[in-house]
């Protein structure tokens, strides 16, 4: 431990006790006693980043085994980030740094990032925001990535605790303008890293070879909302497509093998008048009449704004669960220990989760077994339709489980798709009704699939933290816009006034400019097992492709050569009867209920192919809390030396020995370098060595214990209410007597 | 010790069992296991003995060779003799290697009643340096080894190892500790095995007057001590207080002579297990708990865990919210109401208090319920299991089994019910199948440190109620000596370390002083599902796991291309000597190598 000084009473006007929100008494925090000037952290700044204010002589708690020591430092707020400077770093291991974000570290805390700020009055801790007439004496921060900071601002001057509290609660409270973010300022200013134009460009190509060879488009920028380019059935007239902005028309997401198509539709406005209801109907009675006509098959329609979830509901129940893991201190901590699985269930986040992976078999039920076309309902089509036409994706399609896969999936679907990140992050602060984690709820769908199927993933649990971490950082694009429209007009203005200077937008996808590339190796499971190579044939030697399915939507699957000369006529057949089936099912929902039970139990009766469709398993046990997001920086959930985290780096260090040995092999004899392909994951997997004592928490969270000592729950016990009469008996019925 | 020595010859898992038992308890298990063993007898036979072995020492089946040494025997009556001693796990046996003499010693280890080194490194003198064994037939043998190298310490420790197994991991019996026979033949406590480890100060006669205040005779004995700080974890049962409050000067004396073995000044920590209303609640049928007035060098705390009526209880919530039917929306409040996870949390966490107590040498603890056999089992086990790795081998977690709970008395009998009709049995309670779930979630959350893996736990469970095995049965060792059951049935230890590989974790990494402490938060337990659900067909475990099937392929590649580095290098030294003495006249090798020369 770095200081072993003791602070003073300081000066002692009150008698400090130990209360719920300080629980340690001043006297008892350890402190660095070294000057404060002396060896402080350097304060360094992006390109483009300002400083706005400071104050010194704050001292944050680190929580360390069972106490608080605190470490004395500058606080400071920049129009990028809140930094704590002190030397509290210097105590981390050359290794460990290797996996620390490049951006963000260890004490910063973006903007963007800030949840709640707290402020300690007399042990009272209230939440704090506008104008403040008096000022707190700690300053306590829940972030939206989890993490919880402790300042305490007694031994700070009073000015300086006044512009810095003032200062933090203005730059990240206070409504903001789009322009204002400090993603344009960087990007003005930024001029090493390359264009996230060419990236975006190609995006853009890989939808339009995919589909645009058949299917008309519609160039113009007709919607706020749509993307440039995207599909629509080809009958349908062009002047319907922009008749309502875009609303009230099928677009094509996805095509399953058998082509039967995913779509995805928003509703049109909501009117009063009934004139144009009457047109808004035959409008779509219209749009139904194209889609449902031969040669098209049976469309489905998932209405999701009235029969799902509610876009409130998911708030509600992030905002509740999201609190059980911002802990201010251990006593808290144990205190909820012993009511965990109700509040977890009260919380009702896994059971939303559970209701969007049910909602998606269901989908794919349709699409799969019942060769169904499904319609995605929704008002913007730019929320639940994003999270469960992804979602659908990657159950059912293997290329969006590989990590270009995914990340164009998020990009097609979410990215492109029109998700209002700006509004659903609450990144300009300007409405916190809009505020709702659909992508979060997103990433955590795809973590429980991850979690129950990992081999069949190219990308880690780990990938899906930093990914949900990088909502809030605003040097990357990619989640600061509410569609690829509202950035284009941005971007394309500001260039035209300041012409000389590009502007130099980084894509969260270019993970080098967050970690190095060991920390990057975490990103990639080594688990995953690759679709075998065709042995022979004459692509040998080309770069294998995944396979993906580009069968057109809506078209007859005539052509398709999965069908088998017979199979189209029974095929025929059974759409016959289904049809039938069908329409009497409309309005049986057990029997729905039977045909989705089903198609779950036989997928799960047999044995798991994981370039194949996935399904996530839904009951109570199976769906859990991502404990690598939720549970990271909370030192009393920490396993030392133990976790996933154990399996995991003794899988890498065995990928390094076979990859080492591989390599002697081949240098000996370059004739057996066959050898090479069966562990190309292997690449800098070194990083984990003499890693037997990492953390259940690596690679988050890295400091908050080092030593073995057990962490012992303070309040276990509870009286056993309902069954008093049985806890009173005797073990043994037997009388002891008098011996 | 007689038929313990004789069980010893018989049965190879035995001998493994004891040879590194740590306690006189552990030594019980004397079952009829040919059938499962004929095949591994076989096979460390083979391993176990050398060639000139077998020519030269006689061997019993399972009989194998530990070390062998060239040594001078210095006989009493002919003068010093050169020879060449081999040590079995069974014997000693010296051949002499002169001409003239036809000596031979064959001393079964048995008869060994102290080892003693003579002279040190420096001792000068001919034959000063080497061992004096004292033997309980009225003689002593002494041996003569070179100075060099410390010759004599592999000897020594082989001897110390084979020789008393009871004490060798342990250190036992030293200055402190001692073994008694007290209780050879139960008249003691009946439910105690009948090799006891007591304070070496305190009498036979002191013990019995302690019994006399214990709950069935259970009286405070040696389950643990720490190899470093000395510190002792001890079990038994409730102080017969009653509501008199009385008092036993015998007994507060024997846990002050307890608190003292480690020499230090500490107090005794006193861990009871139970609630603390319902300890105050026995003083009413005669039990109780340490006072402060009658203890002053003890403290004592409550741990809160309840007794076998509510996980009785409890585990039938489970059953119902699991069979045949897994509760879908309200899962986890219907989990935290059967409360079976939130008492899995509290035993773990008595656990981890009698550990960390222990570990960092703060002081020795002692640890009783009620009678003590049952939530005490629990707490001593699983706080060794996190003590000492190696409780964590898959032998060794069968010797703490064997110890714990089956030579301590855990009534199995009465607690599973086995071939009773009577279901509703008020003495039934599923107290082993608790403690095996905690070792689960130890598991779970340091997947690297156990050997065995989860289904090595679930078959000691199957098998602790399919009666196959004699393991289970009967409640405690008097019992089962009387019904022979050593003779009558095969211990389910023989199943398991015949199939060892089958129970093997192959992510297990060996680490000798590492201390386990798990999280007793319900943010980690869960509830083991491919024990409790595995009836449900929905809820199907991946067989087998990913990780560790990826982990197993990436062994047998590495193994393979071990071998293949290693046939390279053979070739290639092969070929360069050919090349260097003769000239290459086998083509055949050089285009099987296909090198680049």
């Amino acid at each position: 431990m770095l200081g072993k000084g003791v602070v003073g009473g300081g000066g002692g006007t009150k008698a400090p006790k130990p209360s719920f929100v300080s629980y340690v008494r001043p006297e008892e925090i350890h402190t660095n006693e070294k000057e404060v000037t002396e060896k402080e952290a350097t304060l360094h700044l992006l390109p483009g980043e300002q400083l706005l204010c400071e104050a010194s002589t704050v001292l944050k708690y680190v929580q360390e085994d069972s106490c608080q020591r605190g470490v004395y430092g500058r606080l400071v707020c920049t129009d990028f980030k809140i930094a704590f400077l002190g030397d509290d770093e210097s105590a981390l291991d050359n290794y460990e740094t290797q996996f620390k974000n490049k951006v963000i570290g260890e004490n910063d805390i973006t903007l963007h990032c800030v949840d709640q700020i707290y402020g300690v009055f007399d042990e009272k801790k209230k939440t704090l925001f506008g104008q403040l007439k008096k000022y707190p004496e700690k300053l306590i921060i829940h972030c939206k990535d989890l993490r919880v900071f402790h300042f305490c601002l007694r031994y700070t001057k009073e000015e300086e605790v006044k512009r810095i509290v003032s200062g933090i609660i203005h730059h990240t409270q206070s409504p903001k303008l789009l322009k204002r973010l400090f993603l344009f300022s960087y990007a003005q200013n930024n001029t090493v890293k390359k264009l996230e134009k060419e990236k975006l460009a190609s995006t853009q190509k890989e939808i339009r070879n995919s589909c645009s060879s058949v299917l008309g488009t519609v160039p113009e920028l007709f919607s706020l909302r749509l993307p440039a380019y995207f599909v629509v059935p080809t009958p349908l007239p062009e002047e319907d497509v922009k008749r309502f902005q875009g609303h009230g028309i099928p677009i094509w997401c996805w095509s399953c093998h058998n082509g039967s198509a995913l779509l995805k539709m928003s509703a049109l406005p909501k009117e009063q008048d009934d004139g144009i209801l009457q047109i808004q109907k035959s409008f779509l009675d219209g749009i139904y009449k194209t889609i449902h006509r031969p040669p098209y098959e049976i469309v489905k329609t998932e209405d999701l704004s009235s029969n799902f979830l509610s876009l409130q509901e998911i708030q509600t129940a992030y905002c509740k669960f999201k609190q059980l893991f911002l802990i201010d201190n251990s006593t808290e901590f144990w205190d909820t220990d012993i009511k965990w699985f109700s509040l977890l269930e009260s919380s009702s986040w896994l059971d939303i989760i559970r209701r969007c992976l049910k909602k998606a078999i269901e989908i794919t039920e349709s699409l799969e077994a019942q060769n169904m076309n499904v319609l995605l309902l929704e008002e913007n089509a730019s929320d639940l339709c994003c999270l469960l036409s992804s979602l659908v994706q990657v159950m059912m399609d293997p290329h969006c489980r590989t990590r270009t896969g995914f990340q164009s999936l998020v990009q097609k679907e979410w990215v492109m798709g029109g998700h209002c990140f700006l509004d659903r992050c609450n990144h300009l602060r300007q409405n916190d009704k809009e505020e709702v984690p659909v992508f979060l709820l997103f990433l955590d769908c795809v973590w429980q699939l991850v979690h129950q199927h990992t081999p069949a993933f190219e990308f880690t649990e780990t990938y899906l933290t930093v990914l949900s971490d990088s909502l809030y950082i605003p040097i990357f694009s990619t989640f600061f816009f509410n569609s690829p429209h509202q950035k284009d007009t941005n971007m394309g203005r500001e260039s035209l006034d300041t012409q000389s200077k590009p502007l130099n937008l980084l894509t969260v996808w270019d993970w080098s400019v967050q970690f190095e590339p060991k920390a990057q190796t975490l990103l990639r499971n080594p688990l995953y097992a690759e679709k075998p190579k065709p042995d022979k044939g004459p692509r040998k030697g080309m770069r294998f492709k995944h396979q993906r399915q580009l069968s057109l939507p809506l078209t007859q699957s005539k052509s398709s050569p999965k069908r088998g000369f017979f199979r189209e006529e029974t095929d025929h057949l059974i759409k016959n009867l289904l049809g039938k089936r069908i329409s009497k099912l409309i309005n049986s929902s057990d029997e729905l209920q039977d045909s989705f039970r089903e198609f779950y139990d036989s997928w799960h009766s047999k044995p798991t192919d994981y370039h194949g469709l996935l399904l996530p398993h839904i009951e109570g046990p199976e769906i859990r809390v991502w404990a690598q997001r939720y549970l990271r920086w909370i030192p009393e959930a920490q396993i030392l030396g133990g976790g996933r985290m154990a399996v995991m780096s003794r899988l890498l260090e065995m990928m390094e020995e076979v990859q080492d040995l591989q390599e002697k092999i081949n240098e000996r004899h370059p004739s057996q370098a066959a050898l090479h392909a069966e562990t190309r994951h292997a690449e800098a997997s070194c990083l984990l060595r003499n890693s037997a004592r990492l953390s259940s928490l690596f690679p988050f969270a890295l400091l908050q214990r080092h030593s073995s000592k057990p962490v012992l729950p303070t309040s276990g016990w509870k009286a056993l209410e309902d069954e008093e009469d049985l806890a009173k008996r005797e073990d043994d019925f037997v009388d002891l007597g008098d011996v | 010790m007689g038929c313990f020595l004789r069980a010893r010859l018989s049965h190879s898992w035995e001998l493994q069992e004891q040879r590194v038992s740590s306690m006189a308890a552990a030594s019980t298990s004397k079952y009829n296991s040919h059938s499962l063993e004929n095949e591994s007898i076989k096979r460390m036979s083979r391993e176990g003995g050398n060639q000139d072995l077998s020519e030269t020492v006689p061997r019993l089946p399972g009989e194998m060779l530990i070390t062998d040494k060239e040594v001078i025997y210095i006989c009493p009556f002919n003068g010093p003799i050169k020879g060449r001693v081999y040590i079995t796990n069974y014997r000693l046996y010296l051949r002499s290697l002169e001409t003239d003499s036809a000596l031979i010693l064959d001393v079964p280890l048995g008869v060994i009643s102290r080892i003693e080194k003579m002279g040190g490194a420096s001792s000068r003198g001919e034959n000063a340096y080497g061992l004096d064994i004292t033997c309980k037939d009225l003689r002593n043998l002494r041996f003569a080894l070179k100075q060099e190298g410390h010759s004599r310490r592999d000897m020594f420790e082989s001897l110390m190892k084979y020789a008393f197994p009871l004490a060798h991991s342990l250190g036992l019996p030293n200055h402190h500790w001692r073994i008694t026979f007290i209780n050879k033949c139960y008249e003691l406590c009946d439910t105690y095995p009948a090799l006891l480890v007591v304070p070496y100060r305190t009498s036979d006669d002191d013990l019995r007057r302690v019994a006399t205040f214990r709950s069935r005779n259970r009286i405070p004995v040696l389950s643990w001590i720490h190899p470093e700080n000395k510190t002792v974890i001890v079990r038994c049962s409730q102080p017969l207080v009653g509501m008199s409050g009385k008092r036993n000067k015998d007994d507060e004396k024997y846990l002050d002579a307890i608190r003292e073995t480690n020499r230090q000044i500490s107090k005794l920590t006193i861990y009871d297990a139970r609630p603390s209303v319902n300890a105050v609640a026995n003083k009413a049928t005669g039990g109780g708990y340490e006072s402060d007035d009658a203890y002053h060098n003890a403290e004592l705390s409550f741990l809160d865990i309840h007794n076998i009526h509510v996980m009785r209880e409890s585990l039938k919530k489970v059953k119902d919210i699991v069979y045949p039917n897994v509760e879908e929306s309200h899962w986890l409040s219907s989990l935290e109401s059967t409360h079976w996870l939130e008492h899995i949390k509290l035993v773990l966490t008595g656990a981890i208090q009698v550990a960390d107590k222990v570990s960092s040498g703060k002081s020795s603890v002692l640890v009783h319920c009620s009678d003590g056999w049952d939530r005490t089992s629990q707490l001593t086990s699983l706080a060794m299991l996190m003590l000492d790795s190696f409780y964590r081998t898959i032998e060794g977690f069968e010797i703490l089994v064997q110890k714990e709970w089956i030579s301590f008395g855990h009534k199995f009998a009465s607690r599973i019910g086995h071939g009773d009709k009577n279901h509703a049995d008020a003495d039934r309670s599923p107290i082993f199948l608790q403690f095996i779930d905690c070792v689960w979630q130890m598991l779970k959350q340091f997947p690297t440190a156990f050997e065995f893996n989860e289904r090595f736990l679930v078959t000691i469970l199957d098998h602790l109620y399919s009666c196959r095995f004699g393991t289970f049965l009967f409640n405690c060792e008097s019992a089962r000596e009387r019904q022979k059951v050593m003779e009558r049935t095969v211990s389910l230890w023989s199943l398991t370390n015949s199939n060892k590989e089958k129970f093997k974790n192959p992510f297990y990494t060996k680490e000798i002083n590492r201390v386990l402490y798990p999280v007793a938060s319900m943010r980690h337990l869960e509830l083991w599902v491919n024990y409790y659900i595995r009836w449900n067909p929905r809820i199907k475990q991946q067989q087998p796991n990913p990780v560790e099937q990826r982990y197993m392929e990436l062994l047998a590649l590495r193994d393979d291309y071990i071998k293949r580095l290693e046939d390279l290098q053979l070739a290639n030294s092969a070929k360069l000597s050919a090349a260097s003495s003769s000239p290459p006249n086998s083509s055949q090798m050089m285009s099987h190598l296909q090198t680049q020369f």
